[in-house]
C-alpha cells in the first residue's frame, strides 16, 4: 500500500478533526497582528478541547512560548507551524523513525497479535481490518475468537472474518478463552500459518479478576510459541478523554503493550489524548481506523498526521 | 475510583485554611487548581470555566464560620453547584395512556446501548412491567444476535425481522406488542458515529413512525471533551428525553456527565455499574458530585452494606464500633460480608477519607483470602481478646493457616492500630483517625 493512499485516507478521515482543530487555531492566529497572551490561552484552550489533557498541553504551550520569546516570532501565523512542530515533537516522542504498523517477523512462525480494550471501542472491527491487511499482503491469517463473554461477539467476528477472507477458531460462548487462544495457536502451528490474531472480550481495566483472565492468555500464548504474544495492542476510541491514560497505564501494567490502535477518528473526535498518552507513557500508536469500511485502517505515522491534520499537503511523504 | 481528583483538590484546600474570610487573592490560586481538576476529570473547557466562575461568585466575600474551615466552605459551594448542574434524580419513564409505552435508545457506537436495553428490560421488569424487546439496530454485525441472546439470558422476547429495514421492524414491533399483551417496548437502534447523517436520518424516521414516548441518549461515561458536541448533535436531532451514562464501573471520573448536563436540559436517568445485565442503577446526582469531590459515596456504600448484612446485624456491630470493641470476630464477619459486597478496591473508594489511601497500596482481594484463614486459625478465646496472642500461639496460627509468622504479626499489629483507630473515631474526630489508617490487608 503507498504511502500517498494512506495520506488521502488520513486526511479524509482527519477531514472534522482538521475543521474543528486547525480551523480554531487559522481563527486564533488570523484575528490580530501581534502575537499575545490572549492568543496563546486560546490555543491552550483548543487543545483542551481536543482531550489533549492539562499536562501535555502544559508542555507544548510552554515550549511555544520559550520559542516565541527566544526565537523572536512575532506573526501569529508563525504560531501555527510552532504548534505543528511541538505537536509532531510530542507524538513521534523517543522513537522518531517509527512509522507505526505491524511489522511481522519472518522469523516467528506464527506471528501472535494479541487485542485487548475496553467495551466498545472497536476491538473486533479492527481485528477484522488488520485480518484484512495482513492477508493482503500475501500472509495466511487467522482468527482466534477469545472474546466468549459477550453475547454475539462470535458473530460480529466472524461477519469480519468473512469479509476479510480469513478463518477463524471459535468455542462456544462461556468457554475459557485461554483456551480459545490456545487452540487457535496450535491449530495455526499445524497449518503452518503467519500470523494469528487473537481477539479478547472488552473489560474495563479496573477489574481485577478480568485482568487476571488476560495474564492467563497470554500465559498460554507464550508456552504455546515462545516469544508470543509478539504484539500486544490496546484498542482506544478517539472519543476517550483522560480515562485513556488510566486505561494504557492498566493494561501496561497487566499484560505490557507493544503499542495502540486508535479507532473512530472519522467522528468529531480529536484523539487528543494520543499527545497526552506518547508524552507521559511512551506507547507508541500503530495504527488509525479512520472509517467503516475493511481498509479503513492505516499504520500510524506521527508527520503524516500532523501534515494532514494541518494543511493537507504532505511534504515529507511525496 | 476518583482518587486522584480529591486528592488534588484536598492539597487545594490545604491552601485555604486558616484564612478567615474568602476574598479574590486567597481564592485565585485554589480556584485555577478546580478547574485543572475539572479538566483532569473531562469536563468540557468551556463548561469548567463557568462552573469555576460561578462558585467564586458565591464564594468571595463570605464570611469562614469557626465551625469549619474555607476549604469546607468551598467544598461545599463546589459540591452544591455541582449536584444543581448535575440536576436531579428522576429515573422514571414516561408512561403511555394506551400502551405500550415506547421507548426508543439511541446513541453512538460503542456506547454500550444494546446491553442497556437488556438491562434496561429486566429493571422495568422488576417494576411489573412486561417488556418486549426490538431489534432494530441493522447495520452492526450481529447486533441482533446479541440482543436475541440478551433477551434468553434475561426471559425477555425479542421481535425482530432479517433483512428488513428498522423504520419497516420498528413499526410492525408495535403491533406485535399489542397482540402480544406487552406494555413497554424497547427499540435499539443502529450507533453510528453522529455524523454519519444516513444513520441520523434512520433514527429520526423510526421515531416518526412509533413516536417513542421516551428517547434515552446513551452516552460511555470515559468520552472526552467530545461529550458536548456528540449530545447536541443528538438532541438537536432526536429531542431525547433522557441522558444513561454507561461503564461508570471503571475508573472514569465521569466529567461527562457535567458537561452533557450542561449542554442539554435534560436528566440523567441511568447508570450503568457493570457486565451483569443487573447492573444498572438509577443516576443520583448528589453521589456522583460528592464520590468526584472525595466526600466518599457514602449512601451507596450505605445500601450495599444492607443488601449483605442483616439490619440487626449491621446495627450490633455499629454498637460495638462505638464501644471501641471491635474484634477479630467481627473483623471475621465483615470480611465475609464485604467479599460478597464486590470488588475491595470499588468498595474502599466509596469510604470517606479511603481514596487517599496510598495508590500502591491497592487492595487485592486475595489478600482477603489469607487474612481469613488466619483468623480461622484462632481460638474463639484469641479472637475476642487478641491481647493473650504470645509467640507460640502465633507460631501455631501460622502453621495451622499455612501463613508465616511475619504474616500473622502484620496482621495483628494492624488490627491493633484499626482497633485504636475505632477508638478515635467513636470520639468523633473520623477526619483525624483516617489518616493514620492502614488498611490490615497488604
Amino acid at each position: 500500500m503507498g504511502f500517498g493512499n494512506v495520506f488521502e485516507k488520513f486526511r479524509s478521515g482527519l477531514t472534522k478533526t482538521r475543521d474543528s482543530f486547525v480551523g480554531k487555531v487559522q481563527r486564533i492566529v488570523t484575528a490580530k497582528s501581534t502575537i499575545d497572551q490572549e492568543m496563546i490561552d486560546d490555543l491552550e484552550e483548543v487543545l483542551i478541547g481536543s482531550d489533549v489533557g492539562v499536562e501535555a498541553t502544559g508542555v507544548i504551550i510552554e515550549r511555544i512560548q520559550r520559542r516565541v520569546k527566544e526565537e523572536k516570532y512575532t506573526s501569529p501565523t508563525e504560531l501555527t507551524n510552532l504548534l505543528r512542530d511541538e505537536i509532531a515533537n510530542v507524538l513521534r516522542g523517543e522513537s522518531p523513525q517509527d512509522r507505526g504498523g505491524v511489522i511481522v517477523n519472518e522469523g516467528q512462525r506464527p506471528f501472535v497479535v494479541m487485542i485487548v480494550g475496553v467495551n466498545g471501542v472497536g476491538k473486533t472491527t479492527t481485528i477484522g481490518k488488520m485480518a484484512n491487511h495482513f492477508r493482503e499482503e500475501g500472509l495466511r491469517v487467522l482468527i482466534g475468537a477469545a472474546d466468549t463473554f459477550r453475547a454475539a461477539a462470535n458473530e460480529q467476528l466472524e461477519v469480519w472474518a468473512r469479509k476479510a477472507h480469513v478463518d477463524i477458531v471459535q468455542q462456544r460462548r462461556g468457554a475459557d478463552p485461554a483456551a480459545v487462544a490456545f487452540d487457535t495457536v496450535a491449530s495455526a502451528k499445524a497449518r503452518n500459518l503467519d500470523v494469528v490474531i487473537i481477539d479478547t472480550a472488552g473489560r474495563l481495566h479496573t477489574k481485577t479478576n478480568l485482568m487476571e483472565e488476560l495474564k492467563k492468555i497470554k500465559r498460554v500464548l507464550e508456552k504455546q510459541t515462545p516469544g508470543a504474544p509478539h504484539e500486544t495492542l490496546l484498542v482506544l476510541d478517539a472519543t476517550t478523554g483522560q480515562n485513556g491514560l488510566q486505561q494504557v497505564r492498566q493494561f501496561a501494567d497487566a499484560i505490557g503493550l507493544t503499542g495502540i490502535v486508535l479507532t473512530k477518528l472519522d467522528g468529531t473526535a480529536k484523539g487528543g489524548i494520543v499527545l497526552a498518552i506518547a508524552r507521559e507513557l511512551k506507547v507508541p500508536v500503530k495504527y488509525v481506523g479512520v472509517g467503516e469500511k475493511i481498509d479503513d485502517l492505516q499504520p500510524f505515522d506521527a508527520r503524516a498526521y500532523v501534515d494532514a491534520m494541518f494543511d493537507g499537503r504532505s511534504s515529507s511523504l511525496s | 475510583m476518583f482518587e486522584n481528583l480529591s486528592k488534588k483538590l484536598e492539597v487545594v484546600f490545604k491552601k485555604l485554611r486558616g484564612e478567615g474570610k474568602i476574598t479574590e487573592a486567597n481564592i485565585a490560586e485554589s480556584l485555577r487548581e478546580v478547574r485543572r481538576v475539572l479538566l483532569d476529570a473531562d469536563v468540557n473547557y468551556k463548561v469548567a470555566k463557568e462552573f469555576v466562575d460561578n462558585v467564586q461568585k458565591r464564594a468571595v466575600g463570605r464570611e469562614v464560620l469557626t465551625s469549619i474551615t474555607p476549604g469546607q466552605l468551598i467544598v461545599k459551594i463546589i459540591y452544591e453547584e455541582m449536584v444543581k448542574l448535575l440536576g436531579v434524580s428522576k429515573a422514571d419513564i414516561q408512561d403511555a395512556p394506551n400502551p405500550p409505552t415506547v421507548i426508543m435508545i439511541a446513541g453512538l457506537q460503542g456506547s454500550g446501548k444494546t446491553t442497556f436495553c437488556g438491562k434496561l428490560a429486566l429493571y422495568l421488569r422488576t417494576k411489573g412491567r412486561n417488556p418486549l424487546l426490538v431489534a432494530a439496530d441493522v447495520h452492526r454485525p450481529a447486533a441482533i444476535d446479541q440482543l436475541v441472546l440478551l433477551g434468553k439470558q434475561v426471559d425477555i422476547p425479542v421481535y425482530l425481522e432479517r433483512d428488513r429495514d428498522a423504520v419497516t421492524i420498528a413499526g410492525n414491533s408495535i403491533e406485535y406488542a399489542r397482540k402480544n399483551i406487552r406494555d413497554t417496548v424497547i427499540i435499539d437502534t443502529a450507533g453510528r458515529l453522529h455524523v454519519d447523517e444516513e444513520m441520523m436520518r434512520e433514527a429520526i424516521a423510526v421515531k416518526e413512525k412509533v413516536r417513542p414516548h421516551e428517547i434515552l441518549f446513551v452516552v460511555d461515561s470515559m468520552t472526552g471533551q467530545d461529550a458536548v458536541n456528540t449530545a447536541k448533535a443528538f438532541h438537536d436531532r432526536l429531542n431525547f428525553d433522557g441522558v444513561v451514562l454507561t461503564k461508570l464501573d471503571g475508573d472514569a471520573r465521569g466529567g461527562a456527565a457535567l458537561s452533557i448536563r450542561h449542554v442539554v436540559e435534560k436528566p440523567i436517568k441511568f447508570a450503568g455499574v457493570g457486565e451483569k445485565l443487573d447492573a444498572l442503577e438509577p443516576f443520583h446526582p448528589d453521589r456522583i458530585a460528592s464520590r468526584i469531590l472525595g466526600m466518599g459515596d457514602v449512601l451507596t456504600l450505605v445500601e450495599k452494606a444492607q443488601e449483605q448484612f442483616e439490619v440487626e446485624h449491621a446495627q450490633k456491630l455499629e454498637e460495638k464500633l462505638r464501644k471501641a470493641q471491635f474484634t477479630f470476630e467481627d473483623f471475621l464477619e465483615q470480611l465475609r460480608a464485604l467479599k460478597n459486597m464486590g470488588p475491595l478496591n470499588q468498595l474502599v473508594g466509596m469510604i470517606p477519607g479511603m481514596n487517599r489511601l496510598p495508590a500502591d497500596a491497592a487492595i487485592d482481594d486475595k489478600a482477603l483470602v489469607r487474612v481469613e484463614a488466619i483468623i480461622q486459625s484462632m481460638t474463639r478465646e484469641e479472637r475476642m481478646r487478641p491481647s493473650i496472642l504470645n509467640g507460640s500461639r502465633r507460631r501455631r496460627i501460622a502453621r495451622g493457616s499455612g501463613t508465616t509468622i511475619q504474616e500473622v504479626n502484620r496482621l495483628v499489629k494492624q488490627f491493633d492500630e484499626m482497633q485504636k483507630m475505632i477508638k478515635r473515631m467513636s470520639k468523633g474526630n473520623v477526619r483525624r483517625a483516617m489518616k493514620g489508617l492502614q488498611f490490615p490487608l497488604n
